[in-house]
Parts: C-alpha cells; structure tokens; sequence
C-alpha cells in the first residue's frame, strides 16, 4: 500500500476555550480529488490552515506524503510540495499579473535567494510563466497590475500562483466563491484541466462544483468529519442529509 | 536612603511627563494604528502657545487656554491632513507626521525664533515645598506630579466609568461596528486626536518652565516617547504608564549615581587590561553610567522588541 | 477571452527581450553622457561640490529605496549604514600604509563592506517583521549608534569627529584626486555603477520577491520563500550601498562627525526619496537632485529653505503621494494616447498663475520673518531683486494682491484643466 499524499490524525485546534477543530482523521491518496463541505463555521479553513501551518495544531499530526510536518513554517511547507489558495483573494495586487505568476515560479525553479540572475533573461521562466497565463486564460491581461483585474480573473489568477509551482498537492478554499453561474463553470473547467494528475483537496460550498470535480467527499460539522466517501455514498448517508446535505441539496434544485 | 529618596521624585516627576505624552499617543495608535510622530512636536506647541499667553495672561491662563489651542490643532491636522493620507496607507501616515514634525519645529523657529523662550516658574510657585536632608524638592515639582496624576485619574475615569469613553473603547476594537450602531467614528477619531495633542500640550505647558521652551524641545523628548509606547506595548494604557515610570527612574538614576564600566566588569569577574591607552576598547572601560543615561531606554526598547516585540503589556504584535 | 486563447504564448515575452534591451538602456547611456559633460559646463568648484553632494544623495536614497519603496520597510535610523561606513574609510585612509597601497577609487568599496557587515549583524533581529516593529528597531538602533558616537571617542572621534587626507593614497593612474573635478569623476563613476548595480538588483529573483514581499508577505511564504529572508537580503544590500555613499562622503568632505548618524540625516534621506517618489526606481535620483538643488541654492537666498522644504514634503505627502516620480509617470498614459497637447495650454493657464500666487505668498512669509526677526532699526529688505522698507504698509499690500490674484486665477481655471486632463487621458474621441 502506497503512502497518502496527505494523512491528518488526531488534529484538534482549540482558541481560548472554543474547541474549532475536534479531532480529525483523514486520508487522502494521490491524484486523489478531494472536497470539504460542510455549513458555515464548521471549521474548514481553519482545518486548511492547520494543514499548511498557518495556524499550528492544539494536538495531532498532520503528514505529507508520510512525512510529518510539525515545526515547519509555511515556506518549508510549500517547498515540499503542498500550495495553497485562499478564500479571501490573496495575491501581490500592484504586480503585473505575469509578475504575480513569475514569482510564484522562482523557488520551485531553484532560483532561490539568488541575486546573480536577472529574471528577465531567463527566457525559460517567462516562457513558463507565460504558459501557465495561457492555462488560466489571463494572457490577455498580462501586463496589467494584479490589482484591476475583475473578481474571476483574480479568482483565476489566484490558482494559477497555486499551481504555478508544480506542487503535486494543491489546496483550494473555496475557489468560486462569491462567482456567477458562467463564472463558476469556467474556474471548474480551470480546476479539472490544472489539476490532472495531482492531489487535490478543495473546501466548497457550491455543491454542482463539488459533486462535478471530487472524487470522495468529507463532509465537516462542528470540527468533526461525519462522513468520508464517494459523491453518491455521501449523497444517501443519513446522518449527512440530517445535518446539512438535505437543506443545501434542497436550494440547489 | 534620603538620595534614593529625592530619586525617587525627580524620577516620578519625568516618569509622569513622559506618561502624559505617551498616554495620548498610545490612544492615538490604538484608535487609528498610527504613529504620530510629531506628538511631541505638540507637546512644544503647548509650551510656546502657553509662554505667549502668560506675558499677556499670566501661567494660570496660559495652563487653561494653551492646551485648548493644541488640542484644535490636532484635530485640525486630523480632519484635514491625516485623514486625507489615510487613504493610502499606514506608512505614508506615518512619514506624514514625521514630515509634520518638521514643518512644526520650522514654524516654531519662525514665529519665536532660535533662542530659548524666558518661560518661567510662576512666581507662586517658586518656593521649595520641603527639604530631604539637603536636598530641596522645589514646590514645581509637587504640582507637576499634582497636575499628572489628576490628568490620568480623570483620563481613567472618563475612558471606563463615561458612555463616551465605552464608544471610544469600542471604536478602538471594532471601528466598523461601532460605525453601524450609528456613532461617527471619524468624529470620535478626531475627537481622541484632539484629546490626546491637548494632553501633550498640558504636558508642555508645566515642561516648558522646567526643561526649558526651545525649538528643539520636541525632538529631545520625542523619540523618547516613542520608545516609552513601544516598550509599554503599542496601544496599552497600563503599559504607558509602567514604561514611562521605569524610564523616568531608570534615567533618573542613571544619572545621579556615578557607577563606572570599570568596577562593573571587575565586579563580574573581568580584569581591567594592563595597557589601557592602545587598547580598542578603552572608551568602553571608561563609561559611567551618567553618560549612557540618556541611551538606556533605547537599549531597553531594542531588546524588548527582540524578546518581546509586543511589549511588557501588549496584545498585538503587527 | 476566447481570441486571447489563440495568442502564442512566447510572443509576448520575445517583445519583452527584444525591445527591454535598448528602451533600457538608453536612459543609462544618456546619464553617463551628461555625467561627463557636466563639469564642462558648470566649471567652477561650487558647482562640483553641489554635484558631489547629489551623487552622495543619489546613491543613499537609491539605497534607502531598496527598502522603503522595494521591501516596505520603513526605516528611522539609515544614515548609521552610511556613516558606519565613512568612518571606517576615514580610519582605512589614516592607516597610512594599507592606505599609500591602495588607489583611492577602491575606497567607497571598503565603506560599501563595513556598511553592509553592520547590517548583517542589525538585520538579523531587526528585519523579523516589517512595519512597526522594523521602523521602531530602526530607530533605536539608529538613536543607539549616534549616542555612542560621543562616547566611543576611539572609533568615532567624539565630538570633532575623525578627518583624513585622500590625497596619502596610492595614485591612481598618475592621479591623486587634489583637484575638485577628479573627485567629481570618480563620485560620478561610483554613482553610475552603483545605481546600475541596485537597477540589476531589482530585476533577479530575490529582488522581485522583495516586491511580492512588501506587497503580501503571507502569499510570498505560501510561494516557498521566507518573507524574513527575502528582508534580510534587501537589508543587507541596502547597508552595502548606504556604506558606498558614506565612503563617498568621506573622501569629498575628508571629515566625518556625529551628523553623518544623527536622527536628523536618518530624517532627511527618508524625505529626499519620498520627494522623489517611492514607486519607481528612478524617484529617488530626482527627489537627490531637486532637494540638493534647494538645500543648497534655497539656502543661500533665503534663511527660511527647511520651512519650504518641510512645506514640500507634507505637500507631496499629503496630494502627490507616489512623489516627483509618480507625478512624472502620470502623464504617461497620455503621452500613449497622443494627446499630451491638450495639457499644454491648461496647465500654462493653472500653473503659472499658481507659481506666481506662491512667490507672492513667499514674500509675505519673508517679511513676516524680516519684521519680527530683522535687526532694529534694519528696515530694509531685499526680495526678487528689490529692495523695500517692512516697515511700511506698501510693499504688504503688493505681495498680498500678488499672492491673491495668482491663487485666485490658478483657482478659476483649475476646473479646464481637470476637464483637460481627463480628455487627454480618454481613449478615442478628437486628438
């Protein structure tokens, strides 16, 4: 048996005395896609925020292709592998936008700290940077501050600094909030093509997208996964109709 | 024991200076997370405004009306130049009232020129209160640290036992919810800039006749300020008061008794070098502790922010 | 969207290489050109040593922009890299014999070095986070050095501070920097190279990062770099050129003193690249130039210079923040659409009536001073060339109807020129 891309054990994250996070176990193999659901203030981007060290865990462990990643910072996170968006837009707004993706090229590129290349002469990473414009359909907006592009392009933009890396498990919160209905078809689309071949772990609230693009589901109620499977099983299971699926099914038709 | 005494008060005298300017200022930055650097430069204001009044006036009113006048200024400065920068961010804010303290020492320099002002103690007051073994404590300093204390017990209690001062105390948390119960959080604002320039203007106006009224007043003491705010915790009012009292002492100290470099370091252990004069560090041997007075709250600011950087009673590290 | 897809996606970035190369250095190519013409024209000693101060400047606001403008960091205590350099020249050039070896242009080098090794020691506790804690640890740091610049008589010369004689070091070539205008040459070499090298510093990887840095430090750590790192660097590299400056310093002036570390040069550097804007890497070379030119030419004709500079800054501050700079670069969009003419004749209408409202509101200002301040019995001034008395109710009167009317007509006819301005900054429409 293969080792998982990301296994969770034991983790719990309390502030104060609010226990956020109560103890979750989770799974997750490779190429595997993977969505979150669950009601508002159930805990899911905090749960992406233990995992990629933002905040650290009251207890338990979290492991990335079996190796644990307590202690480390977020940077040393992302070098061994795991990148991450996130729910509120959080990309270099006074950065061109093929800036914002060259940056999010250099490490994985090993330039590291170096200042003995000039990045415009590195014909290969604007090449790069380009094609990944190209993937995201922002070519067109390339040298245009980060800044003034529309809410989906930064949407767009936003996977594209995650996935940019290369990293082989990538993690999107919530990817098309807040997006109209074309809008959302266009990021799924995005999401499906960028993230061939990779582990992907997503928190949704959109349930089209989410039963469109997971292949198992983990629906989180109060810091605690009830249920973990695939779309349909998730779909019939009990306990998940009674606190949260039904009603959340029930808007969507 | 009488010097320790004696220490005691000329360091809670500058303790609680210092307290009345850092207090407005750390309202100031709690409110609006701005650091104001030209406070001080209010603080000189007080003095300048407050030695004008009482050639006409006398101390009384000048101590009355000066602090009033700061106190318009500053809210001026906030309506019209620091809400405008606001805009673009905390630190343009912050070069804003850096630049803003230039333009006040110039026009300072301006108006009353280069030369210290002849702002006096009041003759009512120019008398010693008491005597510890020698040492006469002037009558002054008794009412500065009078004016001090009742400054900030009327602070406290406006700022918890007052419906204005809960609003304030909300609108330091939660601007935008104190916004949508209906308060005008841009009025409290410049309310509290108001406030707190006028409580540094106080400050310059019992200063002024002591620490002398000239245009440098300000820079002197500023950056001391600064580095009492820091040291206290960024926005704490308990914490200004502590750091002020501590730098008040500990420079007061400092000061009065001469301990020399040399016996520090045999005391711990280190012998005095044979060849002092071809020796690198024999400036280093040779400090007293009057001479790095002045630079002891530096030290102490640099290494708080190293171990603590919220400082001794704040909450938020940046 | 769709068309966008179709686009070659090397295309642009070939542009980019193709045309980057001489748009790039063109500029470059006419600074070095003007750099050697200008003592032609300007021959006197006067001129060259306020062209010297500018290069100096040039060199520590550019420094000082690494990291205020590049990497957000505010600092309130410079001026200690750029001094700490200088005095450590100012002792290289009193070790006579390492000194009578070493040809003096390599000089600034060794200031570069020391600057940059303080700031390898400081940097490592004080670049942990931007904002307020870096500027406030700036500041004490900064207060801390200059304090003990009169204490640690030794190193800093107290008081007179420590002076040297270039002149000792090897020559360089056959010269041996007595003349004012082989020191300009050798200053103006230092400042073409140093500014090339800060220019090719924000272009590599760790300097773009200094950008993304300043920008959103939390997204740079999620992109594998360590924000503190990336401050680290810059910080470090900004202490080298700082200390370039201050060897630069020291071998113009021969003389280093307390001032060189003080609060108010910390001060001064923080105000000449904000004047000339943060935004561009170019903002600061003008803000050097223009603060340069009225430190030293304003000061001579009037005594009141700081009160119009400080009045500039908070100017700039408060309606011009991206400074000299980004006023500049506002008018780029229209000079793109073509249609910069229609500015010429507003702004001619505004601006000049502005202009001469302001001197008119300087001449008041001055004879305020001269009335409160001037010599009893002194009467007369001296303003634009006349001479009057302060003390009669005239030349008031003339100044104020001056200052009146050229604020008056810039104010009727400030609304054309907004209408002017966003006409030529319209795409389409007549041109």
């Amino acid at each position: 048996m293969s080792t998982p891309a990301l296994e969770l054990s034991g983790l719990k994250k309390s502030f104060g005395k609010a226990e956020i996070i109560r103890g979750i176990d989770l799974s997750i193999g490779k190429a595997e896609r993977h969505a979150i659901i669950g009601p508002n203030g159930a805990g899911k981007s905090t749960l992406f925020n233990l995992i990629t060290a933002r905040f650290a865990p009251t207890a338990g462990t979290v492991k990335l292709h079996g190796e644990n990643l307590a202690g480390l910072e977020p940077f040393q996170i992302n070098r061994k592998g795991l990148s991450r968006s996130f729910q509120i837009t959080n990309i270099f707004p006074k950065m061109s936008v093929f800036e914002n993706i060259r940056c999010a090229l250099l490490w994985s590129n090993g330039y590291k700290y170096s200042f003995w290349n000039i990045v415009n002469r590195q014909r290969q990473l604007s090449e790069q940077a380009d094609a990944i414009l190209d993937q995201i359909n922002l070519l067109g907006r390339r040298d245009l501050p980060a800044g003034t592009l529309s809410y989906a392009e930064q949407r767009a933009l936003e996977i594209g600094i995650t996935i940019a890396g290369g990293a082989d498990v990538i993690m999107l919160d919530e990817p098309t909030a807040g997006m109209s209905h074309s809008e959302t078809d266009y990021i799924t689309d995005l999401i499906m093509k960028v993230t061939e071949g990779k582990t992907l772990i997503m928190v949704e609230h959109d349930m089209g997208v989410v039963f469109g693009l997971a292949d198992r589901i983990s629906v989180l109620v109060y810091g605690e996964i009830i249920a973990t499977g695939k779309p349909e099983d998730v779909r019939g299971d009990a306990k998940v109709q009674e606190a949260y699926l039904g009603a959340a099914l029930e808007e969507e038709h | 024991m009488d010097l320790i005494l004696v220490n005691l008060i000329d360091g809670l005298v500058t303790g609680l200076l210092l307290f009345m300017l850092s207090a407005g200022l750390t309202l100031i930055f709690s409110m609006m997370g701005v650091l104001n650097f030209a406070h001080a430069s209010f603080y000189m204001l007080g003095a300048y405004f407050a030695y004008s009044i009482s050639l006409a006036l006398g101390f009384w009113m000048g101590l009355l009306i000066a602090p009033l006048i700061v106190g318009v200024a500053g809210a001026m400065v906030e309506r019209y130049g620091l809400r405008r920068v606001h805009q673009y961010g905390h630190v343009p804010e912050l070069i804003f009232t850096f630049g803003l303290a230039l333009l006040i020492e110039e026009l300072v320099q301006f108006i009353w020129g280069k030369n210290q002002m002849p702002y006096d103690v009041p003759d009512i007051l120019n008398f010693t209160a008491f005597a510890i073994s020698g040492n006469s404590i002037p009558a002054y300093k008794i009412f500065m640290i009078f004016i001090s204390v009742a400054i900030f017990i009327g602070l406290l209690y406006v700022l918890t036992k007052t419906r204005v001062g809960m609003i304030i105390q909300a609108a330091l948390s939660y601007p935008r919810t104190v916004e949508a119960l209906g308060h005008n959080v841009p009025l409290i604002f410049m309310g509290v800039f108001g406030v707190g320039t006028a409580l540094a203007g106080v400050a310059g106006v019992i200063a002024g006749p002591v620490l002398g009224t000239f245009p440098g007043m300000a820079f002197v003491l500023g950056s001391i300020v600064f580095v009492t705010i820091v040291i206290g915790g960024l926005g704490s009012l308990w914490g200004a008061l502590v750091a002020s009292l501590l730098i008040g002492w500990i420079t007061t100290f400092a000061k009065s008794y001469n301990i020399e470099m040399e016996n520090v370091l045999n005391a711990i252990g280190i012998a005095t070098p044979e060849n002092m004069d071809e020796n690198m560090f024999r400036d280093f041997w040779s400090l007293t502790s009057p001479q790095i007075a002045d630079i002891l709250p530096y030290i102490l600011m640099v290494l708080i922010l190293i171990f603590r950087p919220a400082g001794l009673f704040g909450k938020r590290t940046q | 969207m769709n068309e966008q897809l179709k686009t070659d996606p090397t295309k642009p970035a070939q542009r980019m290489r193709a045309g980057g190369m001489t748009i790039t250095l063109l500029p470059w190519i006419i600074a070095i050109i003007a750099m050697l013409l200008l003592p032609k024209i300007f021959t006197n000693n006067s001129a060259l040593t306020i062209m010297n101060q500018m290069s100096i400047t040039i060199i520590f606001a550019l420094a000082y922009n690494m990291l205020l403008g590049q990497g957000g960091m505010l600092s309130f205590g410079h001026a200690v890299y750029a001094g700490v350099g200088g005095f450590f020249c100012m002792h290289i050039m009193n070790m006579s014999d390492f000194f009578a070896a070493m040809p003096l242009p390599i000089l600034p080098l060794f200031g570069g070095l020391f600057g940059m090794g303080l700031a390898l020691i400081v940097g490592a506790f004080s670049t942990r986070s931007a904002g307020t804690v870096f500027a406030m640890i700036s500041l004490g740091v900064g207060e801390l050095i200059a304090a003990s610049s009169v204490i640690v008589v030794a190193f800093f010369g107290g008081e007179e501070g420590i002076s040297g004689d270039r002149t000792y070091a090897q020559p360089f070539f056959g010269v041996e920097f007595l003349q004012q205008e082989e020191v300009y040459y050798l200053t103006a070499a230092w400042v073409i190279i140093s500014a090339a090298l800060m220019y090719a510093w924000s272009r590599t990887p760790v300097g773009r990062m200094a950008n993304a840095v300043r920008d959103n430090p939390e997204r740079a750590e999620f992109l594998g770099y360590s924000a503190r790192w990336v401050r680290y660097y810059s910080f470090v590299a900004s202490g080298f050129f700082a200390g370039v400056s201050g060897g630069l310093f020291a071998i113009n002036y021969e003389i280093l003193t307390e001032e060189n570390l003080n609060a108010y040069s910390s001060g001064i550097i923080l105000l000449v690249t904000f004047l000339g804007g943060v935004g561009f890497f170019f903002g600061p070379i003008i803000g050097a130039i223009v603060f340069t030119l009225v430190q030293t030419v304003l000061s001579l004709q009037t005594e009141l210079w700081a009160f119009y500079a400080g009045s500039l800054f908070v100017a700039t501050v408060m309606f011009f923040p991206g400074g000299l700079a980004g006023l500049i670069m506002m008018h780029v969009p229209a000079i793109k659409l073509g249609k910069w003419r229609l500015l010429i004749v507003p702004y001619f209408k505004t601006l000049l009536p502005a202009a001469i409202g302001i001197l008119g509101l300087c001449a008041l200002i001055e004879m305020i001073f001269h009335y409160r301040h001037g010599a009893t019995g002194d009467n007369e001034m001296t303003l634009f060339w006349t001479t009057f008395d302060s003390h009669t109710i005239m030349p008031w009167i003339i100044a104020g109807a001056i200052a009146a009317i050229g604020i008056g007509i810039a104010k009727m006819t400030a609304p054309d020129l907004k209408d002017a301005w966003n006409e030529a900054n319209t795409m389409g429409g007549q041109s």
